[in-house]
């Protein structure tokens, strides 16, 4: 059984009107913007299920953008993100849409272009009381939570890589709460999510980067 | 917590001759291994929220996001200032405060979720209106709001806090059961009186679907948060008197709960039954959505 803390109860501070299909529109934009890196340059929304059709009442669209621009969910700018968005330069669409079978009825999917211009595709789904979970990156099935400092990796499938990792990551003294590795074929490109207890910082990054099967490695902060 | 019933809860407050209150904060500070000064200075950074939340719904109401309220916190607020009342003051007050916030939320501004985004007017509606009238300081309150989330950690463990589980029984039932709980404790009612009060509300709600027109969180949302803050401000008073609740408090609970589980999935936040699937409850959800 779950462990309640009396905070569970009494909060969180947030603005309103809906924890998930607000509060959790909030720590999606905010992830994916810490998956591009940044505010992006832009960014066209698909709205899934039952976001697509109340966003507007519960300002799914405004927390989206908000998340995007990396406000809190207890930031009253949010109401106003749209006009904040179009002052730093972030141009954003809306499309209400049906992404088939097998997806959270509150699900969102980002085509964002990062501030570096790199393409990308990040679905993720709001699943009650702020709760998110990050589906996809690209083609990619993933599960990112967003409550803990997350690294995801590119990497060759090849053996050894996961506990040349996790070597890194206990020679720094960090300790993983979770991980999981995602593939579509064997032996091509791979992902590793790894949650972390402690901090990641870029030295330990660089560190795993040096391995020699690692493509690339995203830091995600917790939201 | 490792408290599982309240009845557990009231013994042990009962047998250290303190507030529920003070026992759910100390097992907070512990579980979270921080001094009891630390969660409450946390506890204290909610409630100054919570004021702020219905100072501003009343002092500067907004139109709700989906457009169906907005502006009756304050025009039941200015109705009690002017007249009499039926009810009284005190309890108008509470009622005014409750619709205010809910307001703030459905307008997305700043609220505190107890126990959710969509009963969150109840608690800071009652404790604002006790704190003025019998010139309680914030510490106090900190205090109640330490035993309404005990109550309300048990109702989550024992039943549910979710319109999507359990209906509106488990969101402003819950916040009421919560808050008669705390209201009992601050007025300098035994903690036993306290489980009694908490009893006496949530029985009252028994059975209340979720049924918000159009999927907002605005009709009946708001007015239950009325009907909450009231109901907890009774329940309380019940509570003090010494009446009992002839059904034990936890099964109260767990009767909440299983109430829940059968109401059909048209009654728990779906928008597809009660008010609704009400004509006019539909036809609202058309304009707002184009479609339903």
């Amino acid at each position: 059984m779950r462990e309640y803390s009396c905070f569970d109860i009494l909060g969180p501070v947030m603005v309103g009107p809906s924890s998930s299909h607000t509060a959790g529109a909030v720590r999606l934009g905010r992830l994916a913007r810490a998956i591009a890196g940044g505010v992006p340059k832009e960014a066209e929304i698909i709205l899934h299920g039952s976001f697509s059709q109340t966003y507007r009442g519960h300002g799914t669209d405004l927390a989206l953008i908000g998340g995007l621009l990396g406000f809190n969910t207890d930031d009253v700018r949010i109401r106003n993100s749209f006009a904040i968005a179009n002052e730093k330069g972030l141009s954003f669409k809306f499309i209400p849409a049906n992404l088939g079978e097998g997806f959270h009825p509150n699900t969102v999917r980002f085509f964002l272009i990062s501030a570096e211009d790199e393409k990308l595709s990040i679905t993720g789904a709001s699943v009650g009381g702020g709760n998110v979970v990050i589906t996809h990156i690209n083609d990619n099935e993933i599960e990112l939570k967003g409550d803990l400092p997350t690294l995801i990796t590119t990497h060759h499938d090849i053996p050894g890589v996961i506990s040349r990792v996790s070597g890194v990551l206990a020679e720094y003294k960090i300790n993983i709460a979770f991980m999981r590795v995602f593939r579509k074929e064997k032996r091509k490109l791979a992902h590793m999510v790894v949650e972390t207890d402690d901090k990641v910082n870029s030295a330990i990054i660089n560190d795993i980067l040096k391995l020699e099967p690692i493509v690339s490695v995203r830091s995600i902060e917790p939201v | 917590m490792h408290y599982y019933n309240v009845k557990d809860l009231v013994e042990e407050a009962e047998k250290r001759a303190v507030t529920i209150g003070r026992v759910v904060k100390e097992m907070e500070a512990e579980n979270l291994e921080v001094p009891v000064e630390q969660v409450e200075e946390r506890m204290l950074a909610q409630w100054l929220t919570m004021k702020e939340s219905a100072e501003i719904g009343l002092s500067e109401p907004k139109k709700s996001m989906g457009g169906l309220i907005g502006g009756e916190g304050k025009k039941l607020n200015d109705y009690r200032l002017n007249n009499k009342t039926l009810a009284g003051q005190r309890m108008n007050k509470a009622v005014s405060r409750a619709l205010a916030v809910a307001e703030v939320n459905a307008s997305m501004g700043k609220i505190v979720a107890a126990p959710t985004a969509g009963s969150s007017g109840i608690l800071p509606g009652v404790l604002l209106t006790v704190q003025e009238e019998l010139n309680l300081d914030d510490r106090r309150i900190v205090d109640g709001l330490f035993t309404a989330s005990g109550i309300g950690i048990i109702i989550a463990q024992k039943a549910s806090i979710s319109g999507a589980e359990g209906g509106c029984q488990a969101e402003c039932g819950a916040a009421a059961a919560m808050a008669a709980a705390a209201l009992v404790e601050l007025a300098g009612g035994l903690p036993s009186q306290a489980g009694e009060a908490c009893a006496i509300a949530l029985k009252n709600v028994l059975g209340l679907i979720c049924d918000p027109v159009a999927g907002l969180v605005e009709v009946p949302c708001a007015k239950r948060n009325a009907l909450g803050a009231s109901l907890a401000l009774v329940s309380a008073d019940m509570g003090l008197a010494g009446i009992k609740s002839v059904i034990p408090v936890d099964e109260v609970i767990v009767a909440m709960g299983e109430v829940g589980c059968s109401l059909p999935d048209s009654l728990r936040e779906t928008a597809k039954g009660g008010l609704a699937a009400t004509p006019t409850g539909r036809e609202l959800a058309e304009r707002f959505l184009g479609k339903f």
